[in-house]
């Protein structure tokens, strides 16, 4: 939906249901709109059937790998003698992502609930909710509700009187990309240096504090409630495509777009259709050139891709893509593609941690060479060198933020190379480049 | 200790067999293949930052950075595909494109591993065209200098000070390519052992202030030796250039210093370049000490040491086989002998088992103890009226002429004259430990051979050659060509040196069969130094 917040008639708005809801923020409202309720179905079950549900459901990762999220929670074993932790990822920092903020914003408890509920599953008594140094509005409803659950017996020691043990921590990162990386995460949240760390070990053998740890994303989470409640044949039920992605999926769109805005569709909507339709194209007298469908680590599509994407994590790969975080970049014909892949590239530049070698180098050569074609000073063995860099960088390190790097420059180079080598051949002035000129 | 299973894998096509747990890296160097690295090693926690030691893991997606990956039973390895090959290469690119490549002016060139790797399996051009990176030098205390802009954020420096030293000083600064190590707020690198952070750079990044621009890697002679600078005995490497010692290094033993050194002991090398030694034997004669043969000279103090109670000042700095010949000299003249010990704080290694600079500092201290020297503050207090009093290079600090009066004659054997001494009948010049071969015996009763590093001042000889003509000259034994003959003596007549030889000491030394140890197993788990501490 963008703003102000009315759905869509063709989205199907579970998460975003109540997005703009003044009353939804607060435990009565929320309870109002019943919450809590899965919640207290799934404390008088045991841990391994909600996971069995959740494995039955479907339900992926939101936050970009698309690991299930079932299958995850099934590699933590309750009762060996270990403290076990739940992180929620709320670390939202990918370019043009901003779901998890709504969901944050709007619905708190939806995350609150769902948290609690993946603890239990878990066997975790402790979960932590990472979230982003920057993310300050989102961080005082996450207090609030965390505050008003604990208030209201939800949380603590006795969680909604069952005798469990459920506790809540939110813990402010400082600001960091690399800090979504769920290792580093962890190592942020311990109070080290958010480094990635090398795995295997695995979060899930040795994760926070050394301890059996499973991170899931808000979005995951907060899924979760109504899982329970309605079972996972219903949520299977919304697919679209393919029944490896089932469910609704959250869509933050922003870029050269008419209504930027959060919005929610099942899994298979047609892409076309959701940029056109539901996010209203172009703006007037523009035309969409490219689409990055899911964050800026994901491979830049073209229109003729993104027009022929089935909207799940099988879709976009077919289409040359990835579903990634769902943070969707519209790129109209306006904006010059190297402009784009070379601001995207100082970004990762700036946020590698400089553990790696190839990562901490490759980033910011990546870096300087763009933006040197960028003003017209590149030359075609720049181009080269580019794409043998990103060789390079890609599965070589201990995380993917290089290999985020290299996949925008590596779609660019080979999608829309004519723009490249027009500016390295200085045949057209772009008309934004001039105008700073 | 339970037995580890054994794996067994190829590597380049050998078949390696190694314990669980082992890194693909450390199986490879077992079957001889060193696979580049940087950021690995063996004495500091896995970091797998460089990426420099990726290597083709068959059935693996992806190269595995070999230091991080551990050896699993049918594993196929191969360190010198092209793939492999071209990842390293990368790295190595990478590396360099912020690197001043000013080797001409570094100290590390020429054992540095970035040149190394570089001639090794690296690009021949760079294609980097922009601006490198630029951050001033900074001096991070103690001995230590940092050149960013040489650094290739291995962090080997980190871990040391981290997980060794326990002392949390350095970090990585910044992010990106603009990170740098950096020093917490108001600390330097003023841990006593914050010196090995230097040995531990692999490129010219930290340097030794003391060292710098004093010679070129190429330029030394290295020789395997043991620290004189107190009981523990840390295997050091010295190094001299035109015949002077420029530095000590670590050298590699896991049962007594792992790869580390203390910056007491890596600073205490200037004495062994005196130049105020004495050079050649001299005899009284007339009443002035005058030059003369050695043959002359050994047997002036042979004269004097017949028929006499012999009292001895040695000094704990000496080897065992001097040790031992001096204590054949007191044998059967009902004298005594004795030696004193400088001492100092005592200074662990926190990350290391039973690793201290030690209170006492000179080298053999325990092999004094096992010769029969007793150990005194006062060494004069039991010097009898008319002994024969023999100063062992003891330096005679804080002891007066007038103390060695109740002596018939004084007989200085040692690298200088003592003012105290300089009334003495004979002096018979010896050699420094840099400059003479022999063993040291630390405080866990380890044995440890040391070499020759530089030659002699003048005329001095060695000690054990010295006091091995001595002997002969008293007709007490003869036969004393090499070190070893004396070595073979000691082993064959000292129940607690029986069964070593100096060919099985090797250059990493092997623990004696004395009191301490007798109870418990041979090779040193009663020691402190067995296999629990060497991991």
């Amino acid at each position: 939906m963008g703003y102000p917040h009315k759905s869509h008639p063709r989205e199907t708005p579970l998460l975003t249901r109540y997005f703009g809801e003044e009353e939804a923020r607060t435990l009565d409202g929320w309870k109002k709109r019943g919450g809590y309720q899965a919640l207290e179905k799934a404390l008088v079950m045991t841990p391994a059937e909600i996971v069995d549900i959740v494995k039955e459901s479907g339900l992926r990762g939101r936050g970009g790998a698309g690991f299930p999220t079932g299958m995850k929670w099934s590699f933590m074993k309750p009762g060996d003698g270990k403290p076990h932790y739940l992180c929620c990822n709320a670390d939202e920092s990918e370019p043009g992502t901003f779901k998890d903020r709504e969901v944050m914003r709007w619905t708190p408890h939806a995350l609150v609930e769902g948290c609690a509920i993946g603890a239990y599953a878990i066997g975790a008594e402790t979960t932590y909710i990472y979230i982003r140094g920057e993310f300050t509005e989102p961080l005082i409803w996450m207090d609030r509700a965390i505050r008003e659950a604990y208030d209201a017996g939800i949380l603590g020691a006795n969680a909604m009187g069952t005798g469990k043990r459920i506790e809540m921590y939110v813990h402010k990162g400082a600001g960091a990309y690399i800090c979504g990386e769920e290792t580093a995460l962890m190592n942020s949240l311990e109070g080290q240096r958010g480094n990635p760390r090398i795995k295997p070990p695995f979060p899930a053998v040795s994760g926070v504090f050394g301890q059996p740890t499973t991170i899931n994303n808000v979005e995951t989470l907060a899924a979760v409630p109504e899982i329970i409640m309605k079972g996972a044949a219903w949520y299977k039920s919304m697919s679209l495509s393919n029944l490896k992605s089932t469910g609704t999926k959250l869509y933050s769109v922003c870029g050269n777009i008419r209504y930027p805005g959060t919005y929610e569709v099942e899994m298979g909507f047609p892409f076309g259709e959701f940029l056109h339709e539901l996010c209203g194209g172009a703006l007037d007298g523009r035309k969409l050139k490219a689409v990055i469908p899911g964050g800026a680590s994901v491979p830049i599509q073209t229109m003729a891709e993104a027009d022929a994407t089935l909207m799940d994590y099988e879709g976009f790969v077919a289409q040359g893509s990835m579903l990634g975080s769902g943070g969707v970049i519209v790129i109209d014909d306006k904006q010059s593609m190297v402009r784009v892949i070379a601001r995207l590239a100082r970004f990762f530049a700036h946020e590698s941690c400089a553990q790696c070698t190839q990562c901490r180098e490759g980033t910011a050569w990546t870096t300087k060479i763009l933006e040197r074609i960028r003003d017209g000073q590149g030359t075609m063995e720049d181009l080269d060198t580019l794409l043998d860099l990103a060789d390079l960088m890609t599965g070589t390190t201990i995380c993917v933020l290089s290999d985020s790097c290299a996949v925008p420059v590596v779609s660019g180079i080979k999608k829309f190379r004519a723009e490249f080598e027009a500016l390295i051949h200085g045949k057209r002035v772009h008309p934004v480049l001039s105008a700073v000129a | 200790m339970a037995e580890r299973k054994m794996v067994s894998l190829t590597i380049e096509g050998r078949p390696v067999s190694v314990p669980e747990g082992t890194s693909i890296l450390e199986a490879a160097k077992a079957v001889g293949i060193l696979i580049p690295h940087y950021c690995y090693h063996p004495g500091l926690p896995v970091a797998g930052v460089c990426r420099m030691c990726l290597v083709e893991v068959e059935k693996a997606p992806k190269l595995a950075a070999s230091c991080a990956t551990l050896v699993a039973d049918g594993q196929v390895v191969r360190v010198h595909t092209e793939r492999a090959l071209e990842a390293r290469k990368g790295v190595l690119e990478f590396l360099l494109i912020n690197h001043p490549l000013d080797c001409p002016i570094c100290d590390q060139s020429g054992e540095c591993e970035l040149q190394d790797y570089t001639y090794q399996e690296g690009r021949a051009d760079s294609r980097y065209r922009d601006p490198k990176r630029f951050n001033p030098v900074e001096d991070f205390g103690g001995d230590v200098l940092y050149v960013p802009n040489r650094c290739i954020l291995c962090t080997r420096c980190v871990r040391f000070m981290d997980d060794v030293a326990h002392d949390t000083v350095l970090n990585v600064s910044e992010r990106g390519d603009r990170a740098l190590i950096g020093k917490f707020e108001g600390k330097d690198l003023t841990h006593p052992w914050a010196g090995n952070v230097v040995d531990l750079c692999p490129v010219g990044a930290l340097l030794s202030k003391d060292f710098l621009n004093k010679a070129r890697a190429w330029e030394l002679d290295r020789v395997a030796s043991v620290c004189p600078s107190c009981t523990q005995g840390c295997n050091i490497t010295i190094e001299t250039r035109d015949s002077a010692v420029v530095r000590l290094k670590p050298r590699p033993n896991e049962d007594v210093n792992k790869f580390f050194m203390c910056d007491y002991g890596r600073m205490n090398y200037r004495w062994m370049n005196r130049t105020d030694r004495a050079e050649s034997p001299l005899v009284r004669t007339e009443g002035a000490l005058r030059g003369i043969d050695w043959d002359v000279g050994i047997h002036a103090a042979a004269s004097l040491l017949r028929e006499r109670r012999v009292f001895v000042v040695a000094s704990p700095k000496l080897s065992n086989e001097a040790l031992y010949l001096l204590s054949r000299l007191i044998e059967g003249s009902g004298g005594a002998g004795v030696f004193r010990v400088d001492t100092g704080d005592e200074a662990p290694l926190a990350g290391v088992e039973d690793l201290a600079l030690r209170r006492d500092r000179a080298a053999n201290v325990k092999g004094a103890e096992l010769f029969g020297f007793e150990r005194s503050e006062s060494p004069l207090a039991k010097l009898g009226d008319g002994d024969v009093l023999v100063i062992a290079d003891d330096d005679l600090d804080g002891i007066a002429a007038d103390d060695l009066v109740r002596a018939a004659q004084v007989i200085v054997i040692g690298t200088t004259l003592p003012e105290a001494a300089k009334d003495a009948a004979v002096l018979l010049p010896i050699t420094n430990v840099a400059e003479e071969e022999g063993t040291f015996t630390n405080l866990h009763g380890r044995v440890q051979r040391f070499m020759q590093a530089k030659p002699a001042p003048g005329l001095a000889r060695p000690s054990w050659l010295v006091l091995g003509d001595l002997l002969g000259a008293l007709g007490k034994q003869n036969g004393f060509y090499l070190p070893s003959d004396v070595f073979t003596r000691i082993a064959e007549s000292h129940p607690a040196f029986s069964g070593l030889s100096y060919d099985s000491l090797g250059m990493r030394g092997l623990p004696v069969l004395d009191s301490d140890a007798r109870t418990t197993t041979r090779m040193g788990e009663g020691l402190g130094m067995g296999q629990e501490a060497t991991r």
